[in-house]
């Protein structure tokens, strides 16, 4: 068989320049980073968190805003809350609500971003209108939704999709844009075509970028949803629901309690989510990604 | 020389070109070129700048059609090596090996073995879960190569892959082309400027002339394998041909 006499033909080089090439490799191979940062990595935030505490207590201690609760009476709050099983449906709800909307986003939004890539028409055509909704406060759009849908969870939802999907296919087509030209040649020259360029060489070359859209889809969804909870009326349980219950009652603890739940989410989806995929993302191509 | 030519040109060439011209636009880049390369023939294509090297083999490649003559290759989907390695740079050394070699239709169960195989060839045994960024860059040229091979093609067309390495890397990645070439019995065009490299690699040297792109003149390379760049006939060989070469920039000076 030909075939195993290329096997033995490929094992044996001629020798001498072996060893000049693997010297070669070693030398210029540089050795594996020790990773030694997990500990300052977990400092940072706790450092922020203490930092934001020190600050808030001591505007209480000096009085600075007559209105502000302290620390203790806040988490007094929370305790409460969740003692009364306010706390855990109202996250459940609206996390529910996020994941389900951010899904869909994702859904709509990646093949819409291909398809500006993709063909000059569409992007002539919807480019500019998500560009034009990217800019577009939720505010602006729930009772536009609230109208066209009624005070329901579809209303809602519509206004999580018109919050994520522009950010996510806009981020996606302009991440596509930013792919090499040669990348592309040489998927066409190893017979990537049609689909197959799509999932094997569009996609991951442009996943530090699409990361980075879905991230923006994420943010933008959660402002919307909360805002959507907010105003839309009492049949839409939620933490947005909570700082409305915070506002008609008055009661500066109880919306510091519920804003610094939504700030909780914010912040753990990002640390540890979005944070790790994208550290992974960008330390598999070797690009230096925030630290 | 010339006797193994005559027999070689008898069978199928890898590649021929016969007439190929290309325009882009006014601009005349390549005008009636003749050229066949026999299979298993290392053919290098040298020129100054502008001669068209590149469109050339655009032309063999398939990537583009020539404005009038005709382009005849055997293999389907000639494999391309370019001056920038072209890696992707989100799989390892071995994945991207892989992936050509998935394209190309081979199961998942012997892609690994067979990549393995092919960056043994490359002399970048274990160096499958290597990230590109890890690697020097005579490294990512040979995973480049291993990876041209992975497509299966025997035509290999190669465009200023060592142009960017140093001495010590571009020699040792001379060596490991050569023995490739001789193991596989592959067809390699191999465009450069530099015309020691060309001397030292090819059967075949080939001098183009610039604007238009005309093959100005041939040489068989009759010395023999192996060979090193500082040998004495790579050196007198190389001297001639850079006496031509510099002749065809000149006739540009003078117009």
């Amino acid at each position: 068989m030909p075939a195993t006499d290329l096997k033995r033909a490929d094992a044996a080089s001629p020798g001498g320049g072996d060893d000049i090439s693997s010297g070669l490799d070693a030398l210029e191979s540089p050795s594996a980073p020790a990773a030694r940062r997990a500990a300052k990595k977990a400092v940072a935030p706790l450092a922020a968190i203490v930092f934001v505490l020190v600050v808030w207590q001591l505007a209480y201690a000096l009085d600075v805003l007559s209105t502000l609760p302290s620390p203790a009476s806040v988490a007094g709050e929370l305790g409460d809350l969740w003692r009364d099983g306010t706390l855990l449906p109202a996250l459940g709800h609206s996390l529910e609500r996020c994941v389900f909307g951010f899904a869909a986003s994702v859904l709509v939004g990646a093949p819409l971003g291909l398809l500006v890539y993709r063909y000059a028409l569409v992007r002539t055509v919807i480019a500019p209108v998500l560009s034009a909704f990217q800019s577009l406060p939720a505010a602006a759009l729930v009772p536009l939704a609230v109208i066209a849908l009624g005070e329901s969870e579809s209303a809602v939802y519509a206004v999580v999709l018109l919050g994520a999907v522009p950010s996510i296919s806009m981020g996606l087509a302009s991440a596509l844009d930013q792919i090499p030209p040669l990348l592309r040649r040489a998927g066409v020259t190893m017979g990537a075509t049609g689909l197959r360029a799509v999932r094997k060489v569009l996609l991951p070359a442009a996943l530090p970028g699409l990361v980075s859209a879905l991230r923006q889809g994420w943010t933008f969804g959660w402002r919307a949803l909360m805002t959507a909870e907010l105003i839309t009326a009492t049949p839409l349980p939620g933490v947005g629901q909570v700082l409305n219950a915070g506002k008609e009652s008055a009661s500066f603890t109880l919306i510091v309690a519920a804003v610094i739940v939504i700030l909780a989410i914010g912040v753990l989806v990002e640390a540890l989510i979005f944070g790790p995929i994208e550290r992974r993302v960008l330390r598999d191509r070797g690009l230096t990604g925030p630290k | 020389m010339t006797s193994t030519s005559v027999t070689r040109a008898a069978a199928a060439p890898a590649v021929r070109l016969a007439g190929a011209t290309k325009r882009f636009g006014d601009a005349l880049v390549l005008d009636r070129i003749d050229l066949d390369v026999a299979e298993g023939e290392f053919v290098c294509l040298l020129g100054a700048s502008g001669c068209g090297k590149s469109t050339l083999l655009n032309l063999a490649a398939g990537l583009d059609r020539p404005t009038a003559g005709t382009v005849t290759a055997g293999a389907a989907r000639p494999a391309l090596m370019f001056q920038e390695h072209a890696l992707f740079p989100w799989l390892t050394a071995g994945g991207n090996v892989e992936l050509a070699l998935e394209l190309g239709g081979l199961d998942r169960k012997e892609r690994r073995a067979e990549a393995e195989r092919l960056l043994a060839l490359v002399r970048l045994s274990g160096a499958h879960g290597k990230r590109i960024h890890e690697m020097s860059g005579g490294m990512r040229q040979r995973v480049a190569l291993a990876r041209a091979l992975a497509q299966g093609s025997q035509l290999l067309l190669m465009d200023e892959p060592f142009a960017a390495l140093d001495a010590i890397t571009r020699d040792v990645l001379h060596e490991v082309l050569t023995d490739v070439w001789e193991k596989r019995r592959l067809s390699v065009i191999f465009v450069t400027h530099n015309v020691r490299e060309a001397v030292r690699l090819g059967q075949r040297v080939v001098l183009l002339s610039s604007r238009p792109g005309r093959i100005a003149r041939e040489w068989q390379v009759g010395i023999p394998y192996p060979r090193r760049i500082e040998d004495h006939d790579v050196a007198e060989l190389s001297l001639e041909i850079t006496g031509h070469l510099r002749e065809e920039i000149r006739r540009h000076a003078r117009h």
